[in-house]
């Protein structure tokens, strides 16, 4: 387990918990102590986690142990699940992955950023920032569910979509758009989930849909911190703040009406819990299916628009 | 000397402040510095006529190269920015704002209205470089959707002339989301089959490129205009080298696909005009 700065006190807890669990193996009665001890933890993870700052969210969401999109899918499928690859195009992006799987014989077409664990994989992956290629699988594959009626999951994890040059030649500003216009009318359930990080256009290239959720330590904004900090204070230093200005930690989400709910994660987080994490999205992609299957098509679509179409904050007066 | 000394003094340099100045003023190109009259620079669709650079202009500009005279309306002037997330960096949003409408007379970073090209009305938003670099705010969105509004319930063909350097940040993800809110609001245009005509200026970026802009039945450029999604500082210096001549240039998008055409600032109404005829008839 690798514990951020902030879970220190947390990683004490729990080696001493280890060592004294080995104690018990070994015969000795702690019984007791091991009993006040994960009290302890649970308080000591209480403590921390609720009251966490936007920053510290942020890195949870990058958190290198926290379940990515394969992970959710792979789980919530039961490993019913075909992967499928390539724009038809040009390429197979390794950065956004996708296929069909199935939750209780129910076809669904998930697809999702990809991030790797190790610096191998995370190559492989382009540490989940797509090339224009990405999101055109993406919209292929969106496409086959609707010819289909089955209903799409987008499962968003990424720093951003990739800023290279060929990305450029190859139109990433036109990619994006075009999944945008398109998944705005596409006649099919979506469901949109915020895993872990959600930057800018990179994640609304596979973020329309009739339902966006998130999860609890997760974000999602128009810059990274990071970034927001190097261009509005000349310096990386000013992260933190970047993160408090930019209002991007699901609450913020929730209560600016950009997404439709947000996700508990067990105490501890994702990363600690990554199985029972992955089991409540899998019961909310069921329910929430469940819910937007009742409306017709036509009902959907509209809803989607205007939701849409509403956001966003100004004045009316003269 | 006196008379070169005269000259300097009164070369201008913005938008706002050659509306005005008096007549007998002068420009200097800011790419190959040659120095004009500002009245035949004018004239001349603030091209230089030395080396062609089309310079940036500003809304009011482009209504009076591409309407007809007096022609123009402005729609939903009063729709203006308020600072939604108490957003501070180095000043706050909200005197930000203030600093920019002060320093270029603008509401915002865009202006919507109808106008007249020959007989026949059009749908025009046009942005505003000088408004926090052209950024698109809520603002930017609800003007945008409102037009389109305005398009389907009169039949009048669509004409955004995009100058942006992306989403406004200051509105962080309410800014992002004018990406959705745009593209959702061309998709009702384009069912109802009005024509959407894009033209992209220097420069067009980020969330505007990853949205509207993009997303024109004929997306159309100004000369060199520069035109992309990830800056070209950003790309520099994620590929870590220097970037090819041309790059993220019009001609550069027109090899790559993903513009219909280039047009020449003294040819735009007429191309403009032209396209709209073919739509119609
Ligand atoms: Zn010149």
């Amino acid at each position: 387990m690798q514990y951020l700065e902030f879970e220190k006190p947390i990683e004490k807890l729990v080696d001493k918990l280890i060592t004294i669990e080995k104690l018990n193996s070994e015969g000795v009665d702690t019984k007791k102590t091991i009993a006040d001890l994960k009290l302890k933890i649970k308080n000591k993870r209480n403590e921390i986690y609720s009251s966490l700052t936007p920053w510290q969210k942020v890195q949870l969401s990058r958190h290198p142990q926290r379940p990515y999109t394969l992970d959710y899918i792979l789980q919530i499928t039961n490993g019913n699940f075909v992967e499928l690859h390539g724009d038809r195009s040009f390429k197979d992006d390794k950065a956004i992955v996708g296929g069909w799987g199935s939750i209780d014989k129910k076809t669904y077409m998930f697809i999702g950023q990809q991030k790797g664990r190790n610096t191998k994989e995370r190559q492989f992956r382009n540490f989940g920032m797509s090339n224009p290629e990405g999101y055109r699988k993406a919209l292929r594959l969106m496409k086959m569910a609707e010819k289909f009626n089955k209903p799409i999951v987008c499962f968003i994890d990424t720093p951003g979509a990739y800023p290279g040059l060929e990305a450029e030649e190859r139109g990433q500003g036109q990619a994006i758009a075009n999944n945008i216009i398109e998944m705005c009318k596409l006649k099919t359930q979506i469901i949109c989930i915020i895993i872990g990080e959600g930057a800018s256009g990179g994640a609304l290239g596979i973020g329309v849909g009739d339902k966006i959720l998130m999860l609890e330590n997760s974000w999602y904004s128009v810059i990274s911190p990071e970034n927001c900090s190097t261009i509005l204070w000349r310096s990386w230093d000013f992260k933190e703040k970047a993160a408090d200005s930019l209002k991007l930690t699901a609450e913020n989400m929730y209560n600016l009406n950009l997404v439709d709910e947000i996700i508990k994660e067990p105490l501890g987080g994702a990363h600690t819990f990554p199985q029972k994490t992955i089991s409540t999205v899998k019961k909310k992609i069921q329910s929430h299916y469940n819910e937007l299957s009742k409306l017709s098509l036509e009902e959907l679509i509209n809803k989607r628009i205007n939701k849409f179409t509403e956001m966003g904050k100004f004045k009316n007066k003269k | 000397m006196s008379w070169f000394k005269r000259i300097k003094e009164g070369i201008t340099t913005s938008t706002r402040q050659k509306k005005e100045t008096p007549e007998g003023l002068w420009h200097k190109c800011t790419n190959c510095k040659k120095i004009i009259p500002f009245e035949d620079h004018k004239k001349n669709y603030f091209v230089c006529s030395y080396c062609d650079h089309h310079e940036r202009i500003s809304s009011n500009d482009y209504i009076n190269i591409i309407c007809e005279k007096k022609s123009f309306t402005e729609l939903f002037k009063e729709i203006k920015s308020i600072d939604p997330l108490n957003f501070e960096d180095k000043i706050s949003y909200s005197l930000r704002l203030k600093n920019a409408t002060k320093k270029s007379g603008l509401d915002d970073a865009i202006k919507t209205g109808i106008g007249k090209i020959g007989n026949d009305s059009i749908c025009l938003a046009c942005m505003d470089f000088e408004f926090i670099g052209g950024s698109m705010g809520s603002v930017v969105g609800e003007k945008i959707s409102r037009l389109i509004d305005v398009c389907i319930k009169k039949r009048y063909p669509l004409i955004i002339i995009s100058k942006s350097g992306g989403a406004r940040m200051m509105e962080a993800a309410l800014s992002l989301m004018q990406l959705a809110k745009t593209s959702a609001k061309l998709h009702k245009l384009s069912e109802n089959k009005i024509p959407y005509i894009s033209l992209l200026t220097d420069p067009t970026f980020g969330g505007a490129t990853a949205s509207f802009s993009m997303l024109g039945d004929v997306n159309i450029a100004e000369p060199k205009a520069l035109i992309g999604f990830a800056g070209p500082r950003v790309v520099k210096e994620t590929i870590g080298k220097d970037l090819p001549k041309g790059f993220q240039t019009s001609e550069f998008l027109l090899e790559k696909g993903f513009l219909d055409f280039i047009v020449h600032r003294k040819d735009l109404k007429v191309k403009i005009k032209k396209l709209l005829v073919f739509f119609k008839n």
